[in-house]
């Protein structure tokens, strides 16, 4: 293998330097395009280029074959300077046969390349796709650079010394095509040698069939036929902050920044869920991390998913659960429970497209009114919304800050787009980062369930098991100053308030509202929330350097908002809320700050495009 | 943490809250506390380590009555909740508190997974076949014909049996006493305790305001010796006032009947005796409801299987723990793939 590689780079071509590169795979949602793509961000980070990318797949895991609804697809966009998003266009798409084409061409400016796995435009597929005639003879792609090879015929041809069937032969083709891809942007093979090893150490055969796939398809672009018009390229390093990196999706990060928080609060995590897209993957991760002290249990409904975290908060744990907005719906009357008796939870909330099953494998983040207005009674939590994949992990842990300190369910909103997307992530050190150790009240002079920290508000937390505390806690209202049951009319009206008085002083335990991109004051302010942020970001940074006059406010508080939000967004003319949903947080700023915020919608399903956000700046601005 | 050393005998006494105990006059619930009084006094269980969780219902103020930990929760959750509590520290002794409609309607689905995972937890559910606390609609364990306001005409939909639910969906341990048997109720609670995983009982309790008298044709005292037969593991299966009538298989079939002892050439030798570890057995007990069966009480079933579920999760936590050695939350971090930027 080392002396392949060393070949290989002696031979290397001539490379055109590029800044930055986006590439799509597509293909059939059986043809493994998430794991070329996965593969192939890995190792373009171990190279040292910044990367986000996009993972977007239909809800059916095998749709029927060759059908436009059955395509899978994974954009990673790297390159040599810091960036935000998955790119707004791929450079490259890798259409691994007609559907895929027919679903992403439209997305590929003129110009662009095309890598088709020619082998696959059988007048079957093209029927399935809907193409009358073979777009790779006509001239449908004549805008395009094209690289029409048949992966499949060479794909077999690769593997055959190894005499696998045809199904299994032809299952390599994805990694013909990351072979293709790796040459052609000059990235490593090692890694994904190794990686290939790693997945199928029982089945030594398959892998090296995958290996000689990878070599095969990295070896086309080396030899003649794509030199000449089709040179290679590289994209140098990023220039980043020193330190020790490592690619992570939201998912990653959620998961550790939870047991973190938890280690820093000095509790055992556990974890209720019941699967559901795109959150299951959060009970995967945190299944995996049991040596660190965590308990997963897979309830047998969404209920009992909260209400098991309920009971484990009860008996002394950190409870979590986990779901999507029709999980956290049913959730609904247990956060009522936690609320009233005053327990820590944390609920991740992973939003997808609604409402009902909606598009479960789409963004969106259209579970804000859920989130903080969702539930019968006066019963505000804490929400806070995570914005990069990276920093998933501290909004976790502040999560969990607050549900310990404030003896509260918070929310934690994060979205399908943030799960799956991967970033490079600068990985802290763990001692850095504050304990807040919870001290679990022992002492039984003058002890009662509902006695309150003065500053906080909190209610003390005795854990069943400590003698001399024993004590009734329940959904039914309870007096001020006792913890035994009340109907009494004033108590109930105290009761009300403190809970909310608690949960409203939070605001003062939280960063003041910074301003993420461009100046405090000025003529636009673009407000956003969640996965938006680097698009949002990217776009705002573009239009400062063409001289407009627009800043970029983040929130990651939702609720209770930092307080001085309403007063730093009276120093802008103009608001512009743009959200993946029907225009959400836009109400709850109005409402909450009579400001004249303007609502922008992106209800599609699929993460905003910078430029589509640069022209709404532009518009606004230059009126 | 301040550990106390009980010095003195807990007494029933001791196991009752300060708090007034607020059911309507004559309701069974008064009996069943009391039995549960007498039984974890009888056990000297203590107090800081015991635990009474409940779902919605006028059984579901059980807890607040308890001096030890309690949790009044949301209706029908209050196996869910458990499970957490259990799972969580599994040295706390917790009894969940159910009413039927809590149990086997809103929460029916919650009851069937700690059973058949087998969460060491008393599952107690007080069977009033009626909606108590919401005035008097029927319950899923109503007789057909029930007339209530919600149904004025007469209930259509068949009854659920409690305790044949509970062996279907794979409890280890089902027991079935009346409120009033102070003898019998905490001795069935006792053995419930003493059985480590899903111990369910179902116990007939009187709705003295809604169903006032709908088990009277088998707790009344007139009728009482031949409608309930009292099961006793490796005891012949006999009832009725003499002791003369009990159960055998039909000749040929695979099928209870009702005999008398000396008539019809029927001998003593003839009548089965009762074995908690036979499942099929326990379901033929269980599924008793009508004359002239009686109705069976006591230990149905208890075939404790080898560890309970909470059990069978720390140890497995444990194995992985071991397996993990010393763990590290930066490793964790660095686990994989990363690389150094200068």
């Amino acid at each position: 293998m080392a002396t392949k590689l060393a070949e290989s780079e002696r031979s290397e071509p001539r490379r055109r330097s590029l800044d930055s590169v986006v590439i799509r795979f597509a293909g059939d949602s059986g043809d493994g395009m998430q794991l070329t793509g996965t593969q192939f961000t890995q190792i373009t980070a171990l190279m040292g280029n910044d990367i986000a990318t996009f993972p977007d797949f239909p809800a059916e895991i095998r749709a029927p074959a060759g059908t436009t609804f059955g395509v899978s697809a994974f954009q990673i966009n790297f390159a040599s300077y810091d960036i935000m998003t998955p790119g707004d266009a791929p450079d490259v798409l890798v259409a691994m046969n007609p559907a895929a084409l027919k679903v992403h061409l439209k997305d590929v400016p003129k110009g662009g390349t095309v890598v088709c796995n020619a082998g696959a435009f059988n007048e079957r597929n093209l029927q399935k796709a809907g193409y009358k005639a073979n777009p790779l003879e006509d001239n449908t792609l004549s805008d395009y650079r094209v690289i029409a090879v048949d992966m499949s015929k060479l794909t077999l041809k690769a593997v055959e010394p190894l005499g696998l069937n045809q199904r299994d032969g032809l299952r390599c083709k994805n990694v013909w095509a990351l072979g293709l891809m790796l040459w052609m942007y000059g990235r490593d093979r090692e890694p994904a040698v190794k990686w290939i090893r790693g997945r199928f150490t029982k089945e030594p055969k398959i892998a090296e069939a995958n290996i000689a796939a990878l070599n095969a398809g990295h070896a086309y672009g080396e030899t003649a036929e794509l030199s000449g018009s089709m040179a290679a390229f590289e994209v140098p390093k990023a220039k980043s902050v020193p330190g020790v990196y490592r690619a992570v999706t939201g998912t990653e990060a959620i998961a550790w920044g939870l047991v973190v928080g938890a280690k820093k609060a000095g509790l055992k995590l556990f974890l209720g869920s019941y699967p559901i897209t795109p959150a299951s993957a959060l009970l995967h991760t945190l299944a995996n991390l049991k040596p660190y002290g965590v308990t997963t249990f897979q309830a047998e409904d969404e209920i009992s998913a909260v209400c098991s975290a309920i009971g484990a908060s009860y008996a002394g744990q950190l409870g979590i659960t986990s779901s999507s907005g029709p999980g956290v719906a049913l959730k609904t009357e247990a956060l009522g429970l936690a609320f009233a008796t005053e327990l820590p939870l944390i609920v991740v909330n992973n939003q997808r497209g609604g409402p009902s099953t909606g598009l479960p494998t789409k963004t969106e983040q259209s579970d804000l009114y859920q989130a903080v207005f969702g539930r019968n009674a006066d019963t505000p939590l804490p929400v806070v919304a995570t914005c990069t994949a990276g920093d998933c992990f501290y909004t976790a842990i502040e999560a969990v800050r607050l549900a310990v300190k404030y003896m509260t369910p918070v929310i934690l909103l994060t979205d399908g787009y943030l799960a799956n997307a991967a970033e490079p992530w600068l990985i802290p050190n763990v001692d850095d980062i504050p304990d807040f150790p919870v001290k679990f009240r022992t002492d039984p002079e003058g002890f009662h369930p509902y006695l309150r920290d003065e500053k906080t508000l909190a209610r003390n937390w005795a854990i069943p098991g400590t003698p001399g505390l024993m004590h009734r806690i329940g959904g039914i209202e309870k007096d001020y100053d006792t913890g035994h049951i009340s109907y009494e009319a004033d108590n109930h009206h105290r009761m009300t308030k403190v809970r909310a008085e608690k949960v409203a002083n939070i605001a003062n335990d939280i960063p003041l509202q910074t301003v993420a991109h461009g100046a405090e004051r000025g003529k636009l302010a673009v407000v956003g929330w969640g996965s938006t942020f680097g698009a949002i970001n990217q776009a705002v940074r573009r239009s400062r350097e063409k001289g407009l006059d627009v800043s970029h406010i983040h929130i990651r508080h939702i609720f209770p908002l930092p307080k001085n939000l309403g007063q730093m967004l009276k120093g802008y003319d103009k608001v512009l809320v743009p959200e993946m949903n029907n225009g959400q947080l836009v109400t709850l700023l109005r409402a909450t700050y009579l400001v004249n915020a303007e609502s922008m919608t992106q209800i599609s399903g699929q993460p905003y495009k910078v430029s589509d956000l640069e022209e709404a700046i532009r518009t606004r601005v230059e009126k | 943490m301040n550990v106390e050393t009980p010095t003195a005998k807990l007494t029933p006494n001791d196991y009752a809250s300060d708090q007034e105990l607020r059911w309507c006059p004559g309701c069974g619930d008064y009996a069943i506390i009391k039995g549960v009084h007498k039984a974890l006094a009888d056990l000297q269980l203590p107090l800081e380590k015991t635990v009474f969780i409940s779902g919605i219902g006028c059984a579901a103020r059980f807890p607040y009555y308890m001096a030890t930990y309690g949790f009044h929760t949301i209706h029908g959750r209050a196996p869910a909740i458990a499970t957490g509590t259990k799972l969580a520290n599994p040295e706390l002794d917790i009894w969940v508190v159910m009413g039927d409609g809590d149990c086997l309607s809103i929460g029916g689905n919650h009851t069937l997974h700690a059973i058949r995972r087998n969460v060491d937890l008393q599952l107690l559910m007080f069977n009033n076949e009626i909606y108590g606390l919401t005035k008097g609609q029927y319950s899923p364990t109503s007789k057909v014909g029930t007339r209530s306001p919600s149904t004025p005409q007469g209930s259509i939909d068949s009854p659920v049996n409690a305790c044949v639910f509970a062996l279907g969906a794979g409890a280890r341990f089902v027991a079935r006493t009346v409120d009033t048997n102070l003898k019998h109720l905490p001795e069935v609670l006792k053995a419930a305790h003493a059985h480590k995983g899903a111990s369910f009982v179902e116990i007939l309790q009187n709705c003295i305001v809604y169903n006032d008298g709908v088990f009277n044709d088998v707790t009344d005292k007139a009728v009482a010796a031949d409608r309930q037969i009292m099961v006793e593991h490796g005891k012949p299966l006999v009832f009725g006032k003499d002791g003369k009538k009990g159960l055998r298989l039909k000749p040929g079939l695979f099928e209870l009947e009702v005999v008398t002892i000396g008539e019809n050439g029927v001998t003593e030798k003839d009548i089965l005796v009762h074995d908690q570890k036979n499942k099929i057995l326990a379901t033929m007990l269980a599924s008793m409801e009508d004359a002239p069966f009686p109705v069976a009480m006591g230990v149905l079933y208890c075939n404790p299987a080898e560890i309970s579920y909470e059990a069978a999760v720390w140890k497995q936590n444990a194995e992985i723990a071991a397996k993990a050695g010393e763990v590290d939350l930066n490793k964790m971090l660095r686990r994989g793939n990363t690389w150094t930027a200068t």
